[in-house]
């Protein structure tokens, strides 16, 4: 069972969590990304993500399938990503999944979150004091 | 032929609009869009990245381009 969000709400987490459970896991693991108040040294004040929807929805679709056809014993997968403006300690993004074991379950959580990160159609702006800059745009 | 172009992050900041219309040849591919981007916008090649989006799906270089396509701009990602 797949479940894909991009919202502009606060991301329930314990929801996020729930829905995962399945009476074969054994193991739920989450990855739960939070807004960090420095980058690269300087102060953040707060982020705004942009997403291009259609596609970042599909892609996330695509990233659970593949973890799917990796860990085929994966029970249930649920990705939530937030859009918008976020300020520091605000959840971004959780990946939670479910294994009949653990060790699946930590794998099958870090393929899904590091392939977001190279794959889905999101980005991310950081605002400081004295500025402001979109993630990874430049060498 | 006539297509428009959904741009994002700081691609969007750098054209300066969120959509691009433009006219190119019949059957022009991904790499030939960008080649004629990059030269109507110097700035897009200081990115670190630059792919073209077609109907949700990242395309391949030599993908030819339909009117009907949905085509997007993709700067560096940096979800999560």
């Amino acid at each position: 069972m797949i479940h894909i969000d991009l919202t502009d709400q606060p991301i329930d987490v314990a929801a996020a969590l729930r829905s995962v459970e399945a009476d074969g896991a054994g193991a739920i693991n989450t990855f739960i990304g939070t807004v960090r108040n420095q980058s690269t040294g300087r102060a953040v004040v707060r982020l705004e993500y942009e997403a291009y929807d259609s596609m970042a929805l599909h892609q996330l679709r695509k990233v659970a399938e593949q973890a799917q056809e990796k860990w085929p014993m994966l029970q249930a997968v649920t990705v939530i990503h937030r859009k918008g403006t976020l300020h520091i300690g605000d959840v971004a993004v959780v990946v939670a999944v479910s294994t009949p074991h653990r060790a699946e379950s930590f794998a099958a959580c870090q393929y899904i979150i590091d392939t977001l990160k190279q794959v889905v159609t999101i980005w991310k702006k950081e605002f400081y004091l004295d500025g402001d800059v979109w993630v990874a745009a430049h060498p | 032929m006539h297509l428009n172009i959904a741009l994002f992050g700081i691609a969007r900041e750098i054209v300066g609009q969120p959509t691009l219309e433009i006219d190119v040849a019949a059957g022009q591919s991904a790499r030939g869009l960008l080649a004629e981007l990059h030269a109507r916008y110097p700035a897009l090649a200081s990115l670190s990245s630059l792919a073209v989006a077609v109907n949700n799906e990242y395309a391949a270089d030599d993908a030819p381009l339909h009117e009907r396509d949905e085509i997007a701009l993709i700067p560096p990602v940096s979800g999560g």
